[in-house]
């Protein structure tokens, strides 16, 4: 397994036997509490199966911001227009079912992933050439563009009423969708969401994912580094978009239901508060994000609505000026802080 | 990449890189104006002058950041004018900065595995773990080892005092295994406690490299340069051994008298 | 004869509701323009100044004008307070920050003005001088359009005769130009975006309250209307006040003709241009180059 340059049994320690070698030779490795989100998810279905309706919401949350994750905090696309890509996938699964030309959710959701991804291709290909405030402007306009697009198809998409009632067929043909329950879509959403996320964790540990953290740190170097940014930038966005389409989609599915708030601007800048709620560039920035604006949402925002966004203001406003990293930043400081003294010294 | 080989014997003096009549205009204003450049295999050569001179621009030209308004840049004879920054890379055009441009947050062996990664051609791969390619990882912490920086791989760039992150910009560059190195004032804002690390790293750099260097430290370019040009008002103004270069009057008094330096 | 009359009945709606995103966007522009601040909450400062504004004239009774120099001194107020004490922090963070932030702010004055005033539309009655139809020569139009129209060119030519014209304009300009430059010349950059900061805001508050007639005013305007700021600040150019003023008519007659036109979604037309634009001229009609 010992590969390079080393003998066999070297004298000096190798390059590899270095403690920074060894961070980044090990970092890829699954830790035990990886395994905690899985567990909860899995306990949520037998304890709480009343809330599963909530746990399948928190489910397309987590995976939406994954997706964002890639681009915005891994590749450092500085996006307020992923909710283009969401609504692709939604109306996707939303046309194809109302229309009834095709129900099968599986192969639906596939359809879903593979449209945001050509929007994500061919907007990426033209945007991404540009950065800061203009791509900002750039991916709100091309959100509002297809927002307005599917108002303006009325006659197939249902304008801004949506589509209804979507006929979903059952999982291989045989878990219903059941509109009482949420068993079969929460398991449901919840195995799409562990393959999105073994592929999106693949990714990000990749030499791949490493060169999309190189251009979020520093794109001119980057450059001069030889690498073929835009290239690069183009498809993070383009698999980030697709992994956005197949959320838009399950919400869909498991909905049962498509209307224009899959596009909307407030979609987007929710995405972007859950994930940096969270910790964005963290990969389980999504999780804990999620769990947090949600549950907030669900518990606060229904007793008193106007009281919820007052206190998401004032959250926002913390997170920028203290806490940038979210809230996995501030478990990572504090744990480098108080609980990290015994690894350092 | 044939080329190359042939010449880390070392005494050969084979031109590398070329310019012939580049120029750069910026509106009204010549930055670069019809440079003859040649830059020997191996060569250990200075470029200096007054602030504004045009020698960083000179640079960019090179490395494909500017385009020229006129003339060609040659690399072993090939016409590489109309290539991109990234193709000229892969070339073996590699340069530091003036001012650090490091990925801050990440450890220096990553900083440095970043490069290898992309020199190697594994930076595109998806769907393996960048740690699998420990041949990546074992090349940069021996080239961080060669400049004597491994006790501080594991630290985030942003916490290694400027000299050293000096060295990070260096080691990025080697990292690059050029057959061009441009040095953009590898000592600048270096306190000069720190800046022999700066130069003794110079001196070790392998000798098969061509190396031009930009340097207002006067110090440094008679220690480390062979070949010394002199640019003023984004034209050459002299060239020589840095015997010759000292002892030219006019360069005096265009360039050392007035900089205040030698 | 009657395609010419709505024609121009059109193109006048237009320019007086471009005129009103102008007044709101402008200071937005310079502010940006000057410090790189994405400003999202520059819409809710809009909505702050329209509240006061027709708070002052329902129930305080103040007359028009008087309610106008009301809300512009209040927003300038506290757009300083919160400049001094928040958004400062934040200049040299990075723009994802500065959204976070600023969509903080947006929820915080939607909260407020909810809990304050109440979820309900405020209504703006016009005074009865500008209430009326013009005779305009060759057609009759609404006294308050074309009241809008002249204040707008009013203003963009004050605001031009204070950039080209003066001290604080002068250096405003060369700090737009090259930030660096400026300060090494020894501009207080910090004390003119503060200025600016609060002219702008004030600027908005304006415009709320001159808009509020026709583009409503409830909690929910600083995220309705934000994206056609924007649209206005990023296509006429950052930092350049003519550019918006250009921009905004621009948008406002097209806006207009559109919905007339294409009731069903014509701004698509309006988004697509905005894109074409940028892609075109990333620093807008009349912005200058990044270098």
């Amino acid at each position: 397994m010992n590969v390079a340059a080393s003998p066999a049994r070297p004298a000096v320690a190798t390059p590899l036997d270095h403690p920074a070698a060894r961070v980044l030779i090990g970092r890829h490795r699954l830790r035990w509490w990886e395994t905690l989100p899985w567990l909860a998810a899995v306990g949520l279905y037998f304890a709480f199966p009343a809330y599963l309706g909530f746990g399948t919401e928190l489910l397309v949350a987590i995976l939406f911001a994954l997706a964002l994750d890639l681009a915005l905090g891994y590749a450092g696309i500085i996006t307020l227009g992923h909710a283009a890509f969401f609504g692709t996938g939604a109306y996707t699964v939303g046309l194809l079912a109302f229309w009834g030309i095709w129900t099968e959710p599986i192969s639906s959701l596939v359809l879903a992933g593979v449209a945001a991804g050509v929007v994500g291709l061919l907007s990426g290909l033209v945007l991404l050439r540009t950065r800061g405030l203009t791509l900002l402007m750039l991916t709100i306009c091309t959100m509002a563009l297809l927002e307005q697009a599917a108002n303006m198809a009325h006659d197939y998409t249902g304008g801004f009423d949506g589509l209804p009632s979507l006929p979903i067929a059952p999982v291989f043909g045989v878990f219903e969708f059941s509109p009482l329950y949420d068993n079969t879509q929460y398991v449901y959403a919840l195995i799409v969401l562990l393959i999105c996320f073994l592929l999106v964790r693949t990714l990000v540990y990749s030499p791949f994912g490493q060169s999309l953290t190189g251009i979020r740190e520093n794109l001119l170097r980057m450059h001069a580094v030889g690498s073929p940014v835009r290239r690069r930038l183009v498809i993070c966005y383009t698999i980030s978009a697709a992994l956005a389409g197949i959320a838009g989609g399950l919400w869909a599915q498991t909905n049962a239901y498509v209307n224009l708030s899959t596009f909307d601007l407030d979609r987007a800048a929710t995405v972007l508060i859950v994930l940096i709620l969270g910790g964005y560039g963290r990969l389980y920035g999504a999780f804990v994000g999620a769990v947090a604006y949600l549950a907030l949402e669900h518990f606060l925002a229904r007793i008193y609505p106007t009281a919820w966004q007052l206190g998401l203001g004032l959250l926002l406003v913390l997170i920028a000026l203290f806490a940038r990293n979210g809230i996995l930043g501030l478990g990572e400081a504090l744990w480098r802080r108080y609980g990290g003294k015994r690894a350092a010294s | 990449m044939a080329a190359l080989r042939r010449q880390t014997g070392g005494v050969v003096t084979e031109t590398r890189l070329e310019t012939q009549a580049l120029s750069r205009d910026f509106g009204a204003l010549r930055a670069v104006q019809k440079i003859d450049f040649k830059l020997d295999a191996g060569a250990r050569h200075a470029l200096i002058g007054p602030n504004g001179a045009g020698k960083t621009t000179f640079v960019n030209l090179l490395t494909g950041v500017l385009t020229p308004t006129q003339g060609r840049v040659l690399l072993g004879g090939r016409d590489i004018t109309a290539k991109a920054q990234a193709e000229r890379v892969k070339l073996g055009i590699a340069r530091t900065f003036q001012i650090n441009r490091l990925f801050r947050g990440l450890s220096v062996l990553e900083n440095v595995c970043i490069a290898v990664a992309e020199r190697v051609g594994a930076a595109a791969s998806m769907f393996y773990p960048a740690g699998r390619r420990t041949d990546v990882i074992a090349e940069s912490m021996h080239l961080l080892e060669t400049l004597r920086l491994e006790d501080q791989a594991r630290h985030r760039v942003s916490e290694l005092p400027y000299g050293r992150q000096r060295l990070v910009e260096l080691a990025i560059a080697i990292g690059l295994k050029p057959g061009v190195l441009l040095l953009d004032e590898p000592a600048a804002g270096v306190p000069s406690a720190e800046s022999h690390i700066i130069l003794d790293a110079l001196e070790r750099l392998p000798e098969h490299i061509a190396v031009l260097i930009i340097e207002h430290d006067m110090d440094v370019v008679f220690r480390f340069a062979r070949r010394v040009t002199v640019m003023v008002s984004g034209a050459i103004f002299a060239e020589g051994t840095p015997k010759e270069i000292e002892a030219n009057p006019e360069v005096r008094a265009v360039y050392l008298g007035q900089a205040g330096h030698g | 004869m009657d395609f010419a009359a709505d024609f121009a009945g059109i193109f006048l709606g237009g320019l007086a509701a471009g005129t009103v995103l102008f007044i709101v966007s402008v200071g937005l522009s310079v502010t940006m323009g000057l410090m790189g601040f994405v400003n999202l909450a520059h819409g809710a400062f809009a909505m702050f100044g329209g509240y006061v504004i027709v708070l002052a004239m329902n129930r305080a009774h103040f007359g028009f004008a008087a309610a106008l120099a009301v809300g512009f001194v209040a927003t300038a107020a506290l757009s300083v307070l919160l400049e001094r004490l928040l958004y400062r922090r934040l200049y040299r963070a990075g723009e994802l920050d500065q959204v976070l932030f600023t969509i903080g702010l947006i929820f915080i004055f939607i909260a407020g003005i909810t809990i304050v005033v109440g979820p309900e539309g405020q209504t703006l009655e016009l005074p009865p001088a500008l209430g009326g139809q013009l005779n305009l020569g060759f057609m009759q139009y609404r006294t308050y359009s074309i009241f809008l129209i002249v204040v707008g060119f009013l203003i963009v030519i004050g605001i031009w005769l204070v950039f080209e014209r003066t001290r604080i304009g002068a250096q405003i300009r060369a700090t737009v130009d090259n930030r660096r430059m400026a300060e090494s010349l020894g501009i207080n950059v910090d004390r003119l975006f503060t200025i600016t900061f609060a002219f702008g805001s004030g600027m908005a508050a304006i415009g709320g309250g001159l808009g509020a007639e026709f583009l409503g005013l409830d909690p929910q305007y600083a995220l309705k209307y934000l994206v056609y700021f924007l649209i206005a600040v990023s296509v006429g150019g950052l930092g350049s006040v003519v550019g918006v003023y250009y921009a905004s008519l621009l948008i406002g007659v097209l806006d207009f003709t559109l919905k007339l036109y294409l009731p069903k979604g014509g701004t698509i037309f309006i988004y697509a241009l905005t894109i074409l634009l940028l892609l075109w001229r990333p620093q807008g009609l009349l912005g200058r180059k990044e270098t």
